[in-house]
């Protein structure tokens, strides 16, 4: 999943939070609770009219939560026995929840389904739901980090196409650098984000954890390839050594040439163009992530819909959850969000299929990756990045970086490891 | 005796809330400080283990608690004495005898305090942006090259300590200046036939006058620093390169990101027991120079 990593949002959503929270009148009949985040939970209210509609006497209650909050508020919820029928969650934090034992199985429902299909879906999205051979959520919208760059930069460096491979991307970066000198740079990989060192490393075949989730793997060749590529671009001066909040408004920046070469996701489609000045609309352009020899693979993002274990009201939670689904209403949802489809046929839509920016996107989410599914796993990623910032700053080796964060992965794991020894590392 | 039954009849209801709400919270959360509580534990109880001490010799063992350690004594060294050096400096500017609209002042003087952190941590950030803020554009006019405020990891703390500062600093003042109230004109008049300077009087009247007050709004003063919290989490989240992750904000993220509750307690008893050996201190200093 992906907050959106603006510090500025986070600020606004705690002023604007405890107001936001919205909700529906309540008629007679099933009550569903529905918690969704941010910009999504606005809006899907929206679409709930036409839910209700075709199901006489179900009445949709939608809770809009924070994204900066909700991850808190869903385990203090699940403490507190008050979590929803249906919620929107990162589904990377899947795993979590079904350690927890919040989340409901779902692989029967799937399976007498004519709506959800495994088949409608990109295949790495769909298996970040899949935990311990159990179907736990459906794939809501879908999410990846790419390149978004300056094509024009780039032709003026010498290169009409954008990077495929690490080593293009690599000379295309010198050679933005060499052009617009000591002022600026080439890329912006902010340091307080994990996403774009971990597309790196998920590049690779090698596995982030190893014996089961219950150690670091990150002393292996692949992930240190990763890790050597990513301080590279550091250490020649390709990219400035700053967090997200450092660089004030990037889209400002970008358009002043200040970086080339940016790894973000989707959310940023809308952003750019909104908010670059009407000259540089032109001038950006979106790319599949390059990978260490041809395209590579990207990090499987977005959010899922599940239903909760303790919900009196599954069936109708999975109606809402198949409406959801449906192409006309994933087709209408990225109209109103721009949150990008989880079903391929609604890429279909002539005016997604006519947004040159998105059509990256389709292609890289025919490559994308989940992350391991530990429910530690947000956290070694976060130590992952505080050890790689660590590394740009303190010049550390690639080595001792890689040594460092499998001690700390190593150390998170430690409850992990006792769980799989006995034998409850899967719940039933 | 029957004195006593009704002694005890009448502080019973605070007695009983006061246990209730405080010492069985604190007794609890002092029993999950020596267990793993995590979403394991939350999951299913059975997964709890009662690990004796064992939180608290992994805290004093990582790094990263040293370092929060560390950053909260930084911001209490340098913001506490910078805090009352600047109410006692506001509140004998306001009871000066030269001063004007003395109401004004207080309480513009006074107006951070009672402002919205996160509304003005919002226009803090403004004025300490790197290329764009007020405070580097004022720098740059008398020579000095933009500081980056809260993306260095040297610059984040002084900062976070400013902004701290200038959100707290009228409380105090409010203090000091009931304080150099109750000193006596005569005292003042009677150095000044002895011919003793500003700077005399300050001292010798001044601060002797004030030493209960200064004593008191130090113990506060110290005893809120150490919990500074609000600042780094609407400023920097604890950034640049976790310079400014204060104790609590550690415990906040041990437990409510990462819900290890067991961790964050022990976290919790640590800084009570720091908090009650720093005022044990100045405690016993204050008695030795006869300030109580």
């Amino acid at each position: 999943m992906t907050v959106r990593p603006s510090r500025r949002s986070a600020l606004g959503q705690l002023v604007a939070g405890p107001l936001a929270a919205c909700s529906n009148g309540a008629g007679d009949g099933t009550v569903l609770t529905f918690w969704a985040m941010g910009r999504e939970g606005e809006v899907v209210q929206a679409l709930m009219s036409t839910f209700e509609r075709a199901n006489p006497g179900v009445t949709v209650q939608v809770q809009q939560l924070p994204w900066s909050a909700a991850h808190a508020k869903l385990l203090t919820a699940f403490a507190g026995g008050s979590l929803p029928d249906v919620c929107q969650i990162g589904n990377t934090w899947l795993p979590e929840f079904v350690a927890l034992r919040a989340v409901e199985r779902l692989d029967a429902r799937v399976l007498a389904s004519s709506v959800v299909k495994p088949s409608d879906a990109f295949g790495g999205i769909w298996r970040t739901n899949v935990v311990d051979g159990g179907l736990y959520g459906v794939p809501w919208y879908v999410d990846t980090r790419l390149l978004f760059y300056r094509r024009d930069l780039l032709a003026r460096a010498g290169f009409g196409a954008p990077p495929t491979t690490w080593a293009q991307w690599l000379s295309a970066m010198q050679a933005v650098k060499r052009m617009v000198g000591r002022g600026a740079y080439a890329a912006l990989l902010p340091l307080d984000e994990y996403e774009p060192l971990l597309t790196l490393a998920l590049q690779q075949d090698a596995p982030l954890l190893r014996d089961g989730g219950g150690r670091g793997n990150f002393r292996s060749p692949g992930f240190k390839a990763a890790l050597a590529f990513y301080a590279e671009i550091f250490a020649r001066g390709l990219a400035p050594p700053a967090s997200d909040a450092d660089i004030g408004n990037l889209y400002d920046e970008f358009a002043r040439g200040y970086f080339s070469f940016y790894v973000t996701g989707p959310w940023n489609l809308g952003e750019f163009k909104r908010r670059l000045p009407a000259p540089d609309q032109g001038a950006w352009m979106t790319a599949p992530m390059p990978g260490p020899g041809g395209p590579g693979a990207g990090l499987a993002g977005g959010a899922s819909l599940v239903v909760f274990r303790r919900s009196p009201r599954k069936d109708a939670a999975w109606r809402l959850i198949e409406y959801l689904s449906t192409t006309e209403v994933q087709s209408r949802f990225w109209a109103l969000t721009g949150d990008l489809p989880s079903r391929k046929d609604a890429w279909s839509a002539p005016a997604l299929v006519n947004d040159i920016h998105a059509a990256a996107f389709r292609e890289q989410l025919e490559r994308v990756k989940p992350t391991p599914q530990a429910p530690e796993w947000e956290r070694i990623a976060t130590e992952m990045q505080l050890v790689a910032a660590r590394m740009v700053s303190e010049r550390l080796t690639v080595d001792e970086a890689a040594t460092e964060i499998d001690r700390r992965a190593d150390r998170l794991l430690e409850k992990r490891r006792w769980m799989l020894a006995r034998g409850l590392g899967t719940p039933a | 005796m029957k004195r006593d039954r009704a002694g005890w009849i009448f502080v019973a209801p605070a007695m009983t809330i006061i246990g209730l709400f405080f010492f069985l919270p604190v007794a609890a959360a002092f029993v999950l400080s020596l267990t793993d509580f995590d979403i394991y534990a939350l999951a299913d109880l059975g997964n709890l283990r009662f690990v004796g001490l064992r939180n608290y010799g992994e805290l004093l063992a990582n790094p990263l608690f040293w370092q929060a350690v560390a950053n909260t004594l930084y911001f209490v060294v340098v913001g506490v004495p910078l805090s009352i050096a600047a109410s006692l400096g506001a509140a004998l500017l306001l009871e000066s005898r030269l001063a004007r609209f003395k109401g004004f002042f207080r309480t513009a003087l006074f107006a951070p305090v009672v402002t919205t952190l996160v509304a003005v941590a919002v226009i803090w950030r403004y004025l300490l942006h790197t290329r764009y803020g007020l405070i580097n554009y004022g720098l740059g006019e008398i020579g000095v090259r933009p500081v980056d405020w809260l993306g260095d990891p040297h610059w984040a703390m002084p900062a976070i300590i400013l902004f701290a500062v200038w959100k707290n600093f009228g409380y105090n003042m409010i203090i000091f200046v009931a304080g150099l109230q109750t000193i006596p004109e005569d005292l003042y008049e009677a150095a000044r036939i002895d011919g003793a300077s500003a700077l005399r009087r300050f001292w010798h009247v001044t601060l002797p006058g004030l030493a209960p007050v200064v004593l008191l709004v130090s113990l506060l003063t110290i005893a809120g620093y150490l919990q500074l919290f609000a600042e780094p989490y609407v400023m920097t989240q604890g950034g640049p390169a976790q310079s400014t992750v204060s104790i609590l904000y550690f415990m906040y993220e041990q437990g409510f990101k990462w819900w290890s509750l067991g961790m964050a307690s022990a976290v919790a008893f640590l800084l009570f027991a720091m908090m009650l050996a720093v005022t044990v201190i100045q405690l016993a200093i204050a008695r030795r120079r006869g300030m109580l």
